[in-house]
């Protein structure tokens, strides 16, 4: 187990952002075999038998969800998520600043599938660098005739357009992408119909993460099965885990699902820095619930982890030493979520506003025991009670540290200032 | 004042780029952006007339999205990073050592005009090497007080950059031939990302308050960083009413 490349197998390698270096290395024979060997019929059998799940953050069986459009609906429409805005998430930049065709090619095999004219990738304001690469490989790829009618002589066309955010976390989630694509404020739309009956445009849609889709030419040339194997029975293939935080070597590692955490920490990451203990960890993303030192031992496959009470998410890894405050990081990620509600839910508009306001002062050590309870209150009127999952997880992270770390969070009350920053200044300098 | 040429050249290009004309939307507010810095209410009628909407539809997406500006910003722009991993790597020392360079607050823009500078929740997807920052929405990463300076002091001669977020038509041809810095190691090599300094960047946890060490500064020498969605200064914290008091007997059944 541990480290395994398949996505990662090219990174580093000199120009691999071009096409000629990208074929060189087997680029494309994935997209070719996919439209020599397979029907679209088969090929979403074959990504079924793989096992591949989402890797967008809800884990949903790929060629499952592709099972979902409609027969005989056409226009249909395919969209890469790159919004990848996740807290502690970096691994779908990765994969298009080192692999930007891994990408495509995998988008147009999805395509293929799904037969679907005209994908989108629709990437992050932020990510600006990132878009300009990949819209000069699509560019690249269409000059090669990979791109726009008649894909390498098949008979199938698909054009691709590179879709460039403007800074909303809430742009992620799949339907408010779509109504961003469409050109409105993302907010998301009630499900059902969900987008693979009604999607962009009202037509049958799918919207798949980065990584999923830089998965599928590994599939197509190495076959389902092959895939399957690699990893746990429920969580196939390899995933990258994005490691933050207080370890010695923070970066993107792929490694085969079901190794234990403690091998990433330790072996890839290089331990936690300056010779500390670990306090605790979030294994998904800033939506996550938070993990202890015990639960290190957990392997890293997704029914494992949600077991333990939390989730492997986007597979963001934020590790905290012991002279962290669990208060100032609930604080950061309850801010994140009040700056990115959409406002379209009163649950979550008003919701993350209190539960920022109320961890502003506790953080400050202002808040009076009974506050606190209030906080919990307006945590538990928001969980599963907001319009879509934002401002579910606004809670998640939140809740569990205070269950974790209750004592931590009481000893703010009244203190007038952060009696954890106060003793691990005196644990640094000790 | 209308739009140049070239960009009304350029929306007019967007408007068939998508199955539908609404879907260009962004990307020739972007336009817009590009040649005026910011989006002026004449400039955003003008896209609305191109893809045949009412001009308060234009508006009304635009402020949803943060990267937009409403006003006029400074020559270079300064994003940093305040969540959780870059906290956890010193992002409040950097926002502070930014500040004092600075002299203005965050969403603040220098008397000079060059720099506008921001302290953002929103993670910037450089976890891996925190603590980190966009400039002209280009990553730095693995920060340190002394890499700011130096940052600063070459900016400082670098005029505005002429297309800040130059989007797709007409522009394919700039991108990049250098391959962008990614954020940590990939695939993970030995190397250890820079330590900023001897001890490494401090486990910098709380949130200090902001000394303003730049004297009173004249009126009108700050502008709201612009396009901010009302959103405070993330280390400044203003007063605000009080929730609504519905107690609940014990937080522990949670
Ligand atoms: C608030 C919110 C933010 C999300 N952000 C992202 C994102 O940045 N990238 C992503 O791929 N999926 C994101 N998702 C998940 C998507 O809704 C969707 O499940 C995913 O893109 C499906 O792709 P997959 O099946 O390949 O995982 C987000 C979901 C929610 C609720
Ligand atoms: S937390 Fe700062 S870039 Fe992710």
């Amino acid at each position: 187990m541990g480290e395994h490349k398949l996505l990662t197998e090219h990174f580093g390698t000199e120009g691999l952002q071009t096409l000629a270096v990208y074929e060189r290395v087997g680029g494309y024979q994935g997209l070719r075999e996919a439209l020599s060997r397979f029907t679209p019929e088969t090929l979403i059998d074959e990504v079924k038998a793989s096992g591949l799940r989402g890797r967008g953050g809800a884990g949903f069986p790929t060629g499952t969800k592709w099972g979902f459009l409609p027969k005989d609906v056409f226009p249909r429409y395919l969209c890469c998520n790159a919004d990848e805005s996740e807290p502690g998430c970096f691994k779908d930049r990765a994969l298009i600043d080192e692999n930007p065709h891994q990408l495509i090619e995998g988008l147009l095999i999805a395509a293929y599938a799904l037969q679907v004219n005209t994908a989108f990738i629709y990437i992050r304001g932020e990510y600006h660098d990132q878009r300009l690469l990949l819209e000069r490989c699509v560019e690249e790829a269409r000059a090669a005739g990979h791109i726009g009618a008649n894909v390498l002589g098949s008979g199938f066309s698909c054009d691709v357009i590179v879709h460039g955010g403007a800074g909303a976390y809430i742009c992620g989630e799949e339907t408010a992408l779509i109504d961003s694509l469409e050109g409105y404020r993302g907010q998301p739309r009630l499900k059902p119909p969900f987008p693979a009956l009604k999607g962009l445009y009202g037509k049958p849609t799918v919207v798949n993460n980065v990584e999923t889709l830089s998965n599928l030419p590994h599939i197509v040339q190495r076959g389902g099965a092959w895939f399957k194997q690699l990893g746990t029975e429920k969580s196939a293939g390899t995933r990258l885990f994005c490691c933050s935080g207080h370890i010695n070597r923070p970066g993107t590692y792929e490694i085969a699902m079901g190794t234990p955490i403690r091998e990433l920490l330790e072996e890839e990451c290089g331990g936690i820095w300056k010779d500390r203990s670990i306090k605790a960890f979030q294994p998904g993303g800033g939506s996550m619930q938070v993990l202890l030192p015990e639960h290190l031992d957990l392997p890293l496959d997704m029914d494992a982890v949600a077991q333990a009470g939390s989730s492997l998410g986007a597979g963001a890894m934020v590790f905290m030493d012991e002279t962290t405050c669990m208060v100032n990081v609930s604080m950061r990620l309850v801010d994140f979520y009040h700056h990115e509600s959409c406002g379209k839910c009163a649950p979550c508009r008003e919701g993350t506003y209190f539960e920022s306001d109320l961890m502003h002062r506790l953080e400050a050590g202002h808040l009076t025991l009974e506050e606190l309870h209030t906080l919990a209150d307006i945590c538990d009127n928001m969980n599963g009670k907001c319009f879509c999952p934002l401002g579910d997880t606004a809670t998640w992270f939140v809740m569990s540290a205070f269950k974790a770390f209750r004592d931590e969070f009481e000893a703010h009350c009244g203190a007038g200032a952060c009696p954890v920053r106060t003793a691990s200044a005196q644990l640094v300098t000790a | 004042m209308p739009l140049a040429s070239d960009t009304v050249r350029e929306i007019t290009a967007l408007r068939v780029r998508y199955p539908q004309p609404r879907s260009a939307i962004l990307p020739c507010l972007w336009a817009v952006q590009n040649e005026l810095g910011y989006l002026s209410a004449e400039g955003m009628e003008e896209v609305a007339a191109i893809l045949d909407l009412a001009p308060s539809e234009v508006q009304a997406v635009s402020t949803f999205y943060s990267m937009y500006f409403a006003q006029p910003a400074g020559d270079h722009q300064l994003l940093i990073c305040v969540n959780v991993s870059c906290a956890l790597r010193g992002a409040d020392a950097i926002v502070d050592h930014v500040q004092s360079r600075l002299g203005c607050p965050s969403g603040g823009t220098t008397g000079d005009g060059k720099f506008t500078w921001e302290s953002t929740i929103e993670c910037l997807g450089a976890c891996g090497g925190a603590p980190a920052m966009q400039v002209n929405h280009h990553f730095h990463e693995n920060l340190t007080p002394d890499r700011v300076d130096g940052l600063l002091e070459r900016l400082r001669a670098e005029p505005r950059p002429s297309h800040a977020n130059g989007q797709s038509v007409g522009h394919v041809a700039e991108a990049l031939t250098v391959k962008a810095p990614s954020s940590g190691p990939h695939p993970p090599s030995a190397e250890t990302p820079p330590a900023p300094n001897a001890e490494g960047p401090p486990a910098d946890t709380g949130v200090s308050d902001p000394a303003f060490p730049a004297p009173e500064l004249p009126l009108g020498e700050h502008t709201e960083m612009p396009g901010s969605r009302s959103k405070r200064s993330y280390t400044k914290r203003g007063s605000r009413s009080a929730p609504r008091k519905r107690p609940r007997p014990n937080a522990g059944d949670l």
